[in-house]
């Protein structure tokens, strides 16, 4: 398949693109400030010290030295030393990474395993009860804000019923809440998608022609109608799983979730820049590659998008 | 002239009985929630008369007092409780709503300015200003953009100025890419064309004709960004990275009470209702205005 090497390469090329504007994007953040130097050291710390760091930062040096310089440490995940933990920043991050995967993910099956059956049995029962009350559902979860959410749950599900405990992450139980605060809102846009995608292709005429050969109805819609709604659910969830990433820094600092979003928010609060600046990349390079694999599963779903 | 006057003066009549099937058609929902909204933008614009106490006021004696609904025998009458320190939670939700709005509307400003300027450029110009813009466009959609905001507030520190830039700044996009898919069309069309072989200037097309034609996309979204943008500003502020205490924000109110959920529930759930339902009915305004006007809009 030459067409689809052509595809893979365009879509490696737009990867690589959008990391490099990250890392440009977190230097020139960088640099916004100024000199990073005080926001490096403690407020006390004597002038010929400064000095020094600004001198091993490359601070003396050109900007465009000091880019390159920054981009070649970036590919090789280096960006600088912690001053909170002591340790290479991008170490702490990864030792995050399987948290907020582990929560991601979850989150993410939830929002499937919920959202798609309650979309199709919306569209197939347009306009019947169901069809509502998941309509009405699913609105508010698409205008709640993840923080409200996560906060509701923990009030009636942990402090009111006891079902679940309040924080941390340990056996599935810790998982639940949070899994679900943030699923939330991909949970509403994909049942939503789902509906509209599924009463589309209800509407065509190789099902009609498929009700008139005498299908039972379960095998229309199970052969005919979701292959067809795929793509557009497909383009949801691979959006919604980025949103994900972003919507882990509010869910990870709710339930103190031990993942890189809440690692960013206590970096900040620690002002200790070098690890803020490895969860930016870290996040947005996630972000770029579940953006890539779901482009190649969209070409693999529809070959006519590979051109 | 005489062929664009004519042309556009379809377009007119085409919006004429749009706009008559609007006055007709408008659902209960959207009464609903224009009413609602009107009490937010309401309260907030007076909220110094209509608020019972000062929303920063403390008071110890009154910790943490549940919502009461009745006055009582030695007791101040709070309709929706007080919080950790003793202010009344219902002005500071009154109050709160002012920072909502005005960040809310001046982000959407803000957007919808540099947005709607360089989708105009993108569309008109084409070429390499085209490019140019729409690689930005790219950029700006390759990763979250709570992450951006996070990595500059970090930097510059939080404050109300900050906040308006960084909020405005993350929904151009939508708009950039809306207005140059609309003008990408209007710019072939043939009265357009007329116009410019008559001797047009490029800025009397584009004030007279790209403009307008583009104003009710433009709306449509702008409303839709309304809701997020409300909603992004708490979320920082949530986060303590926006509107700082003891400035009374919703985000913030939720963040301050979440310590004290197990006892005094009311101090985040309040806000967090309000700060909801605003969103909600802001989008659902959004979502009809766009059903009514440009149906095509969808998924936008």
């Amino acid at each position: 398949m030459p067409g689809f090497g052509r595809f893979l390469t365009y879509r490696v090329v737009r990867m690589l693109i959008a990391l490099w504007s990250v890392v440009t994007v977190v230097f020139v953040v960088m640099r916004l400030s100024g000199d990073p130097v005080p926001l490096l050291l403690p407020p006390d710390a004597p002038i010929a010290e400064m000095e020094r760091l600004r001198h091993e930062m490359g601070l003396d040096r050109p900007i465009y030295v000091q880019y390159g310089v920054f981009i070649n440490q970036a590919v090789q995940g280096d960006f600088g030393r912690s001053i909170h933990f002591r340790t290479s920043a991008m170490t702490v991050v990864w030792e995050r990474v399987p948290a907020t995967l582990e929560l991601a993910f979850a989150s993410f099956v939830c929002a499937i395993v919920v959202a798609i059956p309650a979309g199709i049995i919306s569209a197939v029962r347009r306009g019947s009860l169901i069809d509502d009350i998941v309509m009405g559902v699913a609105l508010v979860g698409q205008a709640a804000p993840t923080f409200y959410i996560g906060i509701m749950l923990i009030l009636t599900c942990s402090l009111w019923l006891g079902l679940f405990p309040t924080s941390g992450r340990g056996d599935w139980r810790n998982l639940v809440l949070p899994a679900v605060t943030l699923g939330a809102f991909a949970m509403a846009s994909i049942a939503r998608i789902t509906r509209s995608a599924v009463l589309e292709i209800l509407r065509a005429d190789y099902i009609r022609t498929a009700r008139a050969k005498g299908l039972p109805e379960f095998w229309t819609l199970a052969k005919h109608t979701m292959r067809n709604a795929a793509i557009p659910i497909v383009t949801i969830v691979g959006l919604q799983l980025g949103n994900l990433l972003g919507g882990a820094v509010v869910t990870e600092t709710i339930f103190s979730w031990p993942g890189i979003g809440r690692l960013a928010i206590q970096s900040i609060y620690n002002r200790d820049y070098p690890v803020v600046q490895s969860c930016v990349f870290m996040t947005a390079a996630m972000f770029v590659v579940v953006n890539f694999l779901v482009d190649v599963a969209y070409g693999v779903l529809d070959p006519r998008i590979r051109h | 002239m005489v062929s664009s006057i004519h042309a556009s003066g379809t377009e007119t009549a085409a919006v004429g009985t749009r706009a008559a099937r609007f006055r007709r058609s408008v659902p209960i929902f959207v009464w609903a929630s224009t009413s609602f909204l009107l009490v937010v933008v309401l309260a907030a614009i007076f909220a110094p008369v209509v608020s019972p106490y000062d929303p920063i006021r403390q008071s110890l004696r009154e910790r943490l007092k549940g919502p009461t609904w009745f006055p009582e025998e030695g007791r101040q009458r709070h309709l929706l409780g007080t919080d950790q320190l003793g202010r009344d939670i219902l002005s500071r939700v009154i109050y709160g709503s002012r920072i909502s709005l005005v960040v809310g509307f001046a982000a959407v400003m803000i957007g919808g300015a540099i947005g709607g300027l360089l989708g105009l450029l993108s569309g008109y110009a084409g070429g390499i200003i085209d490019e140019i813009i729409m690689f930005l466009v790219d950029g700006q959609l390759a990763f979250p953009f709570i992450l951006l905001a996070i990595g500059i507030i970090a930097v510059l520190g939080p404050s109300f100025g900050n906040l308006i830039i960084i909020v405005g700044l993350s929904g151009w996009v939508t708009y950039a890419r809306i207005v140059r898919a609309q003008v990408l069309t209007i710019k072939e069309r043939e009265y357009v064309l007329a116009i410019r072989g008559l001797g047009g200037s490029t800025w009397r097309i584009l004030a007279r004709h790209v403009v307008p034609n583009t104003l009710a996309p433009f709306l449509v979204i702008a409303t839709l960004e309304l809701a997020r943008t409300i909603l992004l500003e708490s979320t920082l502020s949530f986060l303590g990275l926006g509107i700082q205490p003891p400035t009374p924000s919703w985000g913030g109110m939720l963040s301050e009470g979440r310590g004290y959920l197990d006892s005094a529930w009311w101090i985040s759930a309040f806000p967090g209702l309000v700060l909801m339902l605003t969103a909600l009915v802001v989008s659902r305004v959004g979502d009809w205005l766009r059903d009514v006007l440009d149906p095509t809009l969808r998924g936008a």
